[in-house]
């Protein structure tokens, strides 16, 4: 009796995890920036898991067990691709089986695939040269015009899994285009008189916002990619970021402080730590208010600098 | 300015076709007509767009090239500032098929080699170090752990991974190895299939692979956190790890946090199934000949059923439980019971910088019963001590062993911690001993396979990237009735190919 009842308890859990399913896009973004911009697009009608957090390196998330559980229930799967993810998710899409999201399927969704990457590698790659991406620098959601893309390809996607609301995502797509157009417009216009500032970076993943802001990037902390600095690299930095008159080392607040520190006194820049995702830091909350406070620091540090 | 009009314009129409594709539902005849003929202008639109964007961004480069002339400063990697612009994104390579149909954003663009068939890595696992140990190849119980003073080539691997089709996952590990004779041999370590999409959460895994019993077990030497393998594996779970031919289902429990339910059933005979139908290379174990046999039906098969979950407990600390067991016959006419339980605790700054810093904590423990048969050393039945027959001291009579089950349990635990990027330092503790003094040692005399020992090792290692390592290791070995030891090992690594994804 005892059991029938548990059973029966079961399959009424059961049925109302069915029944919310099919309520609810179920969303699972990698990177809390898609998730963002699934949120915009999806509004109520979805509800969004994202894996990483913004406050930490995107490369190195821990594929903890109860993602696992979260794509296994997962309707949709936005990921960057190029490798962003490659360190972590595979395992936890393989212990997911679920049909959804599998290769090909139309609830997953590869970001990359729609964006023109950068730096692209003409010539062969090896290790030699570091972390170097094959496909091409996979931070590629830095620049709110592929914001726009990605609006657009989750939209279209949404619209797909969950005809009866594609008008809202429509809707709430245009409303995002028209709400990122105007401020992209300010952003613009507020870095405008900074074009062609010489910047660093601490890795490669700020190079799709330096680009669309005109902000030229000479270097970074790093030797290579995913490469630590050493004393004697560092010391051939100085006088290079020097001689270029480098105003700014951009950082997100998750790197290593002491030697973009060091690097920066030594050349009379400022050290101004940049989020990198949606999340960085209690400021950026959703996806526009990232450049919001990323274009702040950077017209508040470059207007104080002589 | 312009361009952006025109793109708010390509944006707009975009919607327009969706949104009519949206109403279709209701209006399906008329919606229809009208979106066929928003399509076409669509496309038409968006090709003259394309064309004059070509054709002005062909104008602008050539402006660009000269001015770039004129700048003296050095080149970064930068492209040319352009507008927000899908009309930006159609310019790169593109399907063949393109061409009938416009560039829409979301649109695939396909980057690199098309195909992806067969991910092969290669890894490379030495060591060098020294012991006070006379005996190094019984002090270190792992098949793949330093055996000798000087160099030990480990563990060469090559893995093979990839989808066989829509249905199955494969990998495969060879194992080259030479042993301490200077002997180089091959081992087929594991080949199996795994289901991707069976129905009901479930995950079917067949070939030959390692028991999905505790947590290292199915890990590979080069991943583990120390130079050798935990001394309770290498007692209750052999030199090779725990690993057969068979079969493993999955199921991934409908638990609102993560749990997964394994059974595996595998062949119980041959020399990786240490605690099983194990003939020991041919020497006795607990005092009793062990034959491996074949399968004569299900009793002959290893059962191991595993149960797994996991809790975050906070945004960056998450735990991992497990609790398995392992049942199957022995080689001795009898069968054994092997039950472990796993606990790994992980923390992992927020804000991590390359994965780093971190705590982590995992405490595996074991108890095996083993049920030896009965058997009388007197083989010839002259019921008189002959050179191949175990002799009892007491008679100086061929020693008569009765049933029973001999009890023993094992616990390591290790604490790492990742101190800044590439870094870990770690400290391991080792316990294993026996329960009782079995009836066959009191017979025939203690047994050093049971023997009580412990092992602490401290160590640290440099992961230059994650492709290679270095690694130095201390440890301080005590064994019952043997005494104290000391080695220092320095361990290294080197990965080619595809760097497999670090499981939890």
């Amino acid at each position: 009796m005892k059991l029938t009842v548990k059973k029966l308890n079961l399959a009424v859990f059961l049925v109302l995890v069915a029944a919310t399913a099919q309520a609810k896009l179920n969303v699972v973004a990698t990177l809390p920036d898609f998730g963002a911009i699934a949120e915009e697009i999806g509004g109520d009608k979805i509800k969004v898991t994202s894996i990483a957090r913004g406050t930490e390196d995107q490369h190195f998330v821990d594929a903890r067990p109860s993602y696992v559980r979260v794509l296994n229930q997962a309707d949709v799967l936005i990921e960057g691709g190029a490798e962003l993810e490659v360190g972590w998710l595979p395992p936890l899409v393989n212990g997911a089986r679920n049909n959804k999201i599998l290769s090909d399927a139309p609830g997953h969704v590869i970001l990359s695939r729609s964006i023109q990457l950068l730096e692209v590698p003409t010539s062969p790659v090896d290790r030699s040269m570091g972390d170097v991406h094959p496909f091409g620098n996979p931070h590629f959601s830095v620049d709110p015009a592929n914001g726009k893309i990605i609006a657009a390809r989750l939209a279209e996607t949404f619209s797909q899994l969950d005809a009866t609301n594609a008008a809202f995502y429509q809707a709430n797509l245009q409303k995002f285009n028209e709400r990122l157009d105007k401020k992209l417009a300010e952003w613009t216009k507020l870095l405008e008189p900074y074009r062609g500032t010489k910047v660093i970076t601490y890795h490669k993943s700020l190079n799709y916002f330096l680009e669309r802001f005109g902000l030229e990037l000479v270097g970074t902390i790093e030797p290579k990619p995913g490469v630590e600095p050493s004393p004697s690299y560092v010391n051939a930095l100085i006088p290079r970021l020097k001689a270029e008159g480098v105003k700014l080392v951009l950082i997100e607040p998750f790197r290593p402080r002491k030697t973009p520190e060091y690097v920066a006194q030594a050349i009379g820049a400022k050290l101004v730590l940049l989020p990198g995702s949606v999340g960085g830091n209690e400021k950026v909350k959703d996806y526009l208010s990232l450049f919001d406070y990323d274009v702040e620091q950077i017209g508040a540090a470059l207007k104080a600098s002589p | 300015m312009n361009l952006r009009k025109s793109l708010a314009w390509s944006f707009a129409l975009c919607l327009c076709a969706t949104l009519a594709q949206a109403q279709e539902a209701k209006e399906v005849e008329k919606l229809n007509q009208q979106l066929k003929q928003l399509r076409e202008n669509f496309e038409q639109q968006q090709r003259e767009m394309r064309e004059s964007f070509e054709r002005r961004l062909r104008e602008q480069q050539t402006q660009l090239d000269s001015l770039k002339q004129q700048l003296d400063a050095s080149k970064t990697n930068a492209r040319p500032a352009l507008a927000p612009s899908p009309g930006v994104v159609s310019d790169v390579p593109m399907p063949a098929n393109t061409t009938t149909k416009p560039w829409r954003p979301s649109d695939p663009i396909r980057l690199g080699g098309a195909q992806n068939y067969l991910n092969i890595s290669f890894d490379g696992l030495f060591a060098v170090g020294t012991s006070t140990a006379k005996d190094i190849e019984k002090l270190e119980t792992g098949g793949h752990d330093p055996k000798q003073r000087g160099f030990t080539v480990e563990n060469i691997e090559t893995t093979f991974e990839g989808k066989v089709d829509p249905y199955f996952r494969g990998q495969a590990a060879l194992v080259h190895q030479i042993d301490t004779s200077g002997e180089s041999f091959v081992e087929l370590e594991e080949a199996y299939v795994e289901s991707l999409s069976l129905p009901a959460n479930l995950q079917l895994r067949g070939g030959q692979f390692f028991t999905e019993f505790g947590r290292q077990n199915q890990s590979h030497p080069h991943t583990w956190d120390f130079v050798d393998q935990p001394l309770v594996m290498g007692r209750f779970l052999g030199d090779d790890g725990l690993r057969s031919a068979g079969a493993r289902l999955s199921w991934l429990t409908p638990t609102p946090f993560y749990s997964e339910l394994y059974l595996t059933v595998q062949n119980s005979q041959g020399p990786t199934l240490h605690s099983f139908r194990n003939d020991n290379g041919g020497d006795p174990f607990f005092g009793r000949p062990s034959s491996q046999g074949r399968v004569k039906g299900l009793g002959d098969m290893l059962f191991v059923p595993r149960y797994v979950a996991s809790f975050n407990l906070s945004d960056s600390q998450t735990l991992v439980a497990g609790a398995s067991g392992a049942f199957g016959p022995n080689g001795t006419d009898g069968d054994t019971q092997l039950y472990g339980v796993d606990l790994f605790w992980k923390w992992k700054s927020p804000q991590q910088h390359a994965g780093f810093p971190f705590v982590s904590w995992l405490t595996e423990a074991m108890l095996r019963r083993y049920k030896a048969g009965a058997f009388n050393w007197d083989l010839n039945g002259d019921g008189l001590a002959d050179p191949n027959e175990m002799v009892d001291p007491a008679t100086e009579l061929p020693a008569v062993l009765p049933r029973e089950t001999v009890t023993d349990y094992g616990i390591y635990s290790q604490l790492l911690y990742g101190f800044r990027k590439g870094w870990v330092a770690g400290l391991r503790g080792d316990y294993v001993a026996p329960t009782e003094h079995a009836k066959y040692e009191s017979i025939v005399g203690s047994d050093s396979d049971r023997a009580s020992r412990w092992r602490v090792s401290p160590n640290l290692t440099y992961y230059p990237s994650e492709f290679s390592k270095i690694r130095l290791q201390y440890n301080l070995d005590h064994r019952n009735g043997i005494g104290d030891d000391h080695s220092v090992w320095v361990q290294f690594e080197f990965l080619l190919g595809t760097h497999a994804a670090h499981k939890f």
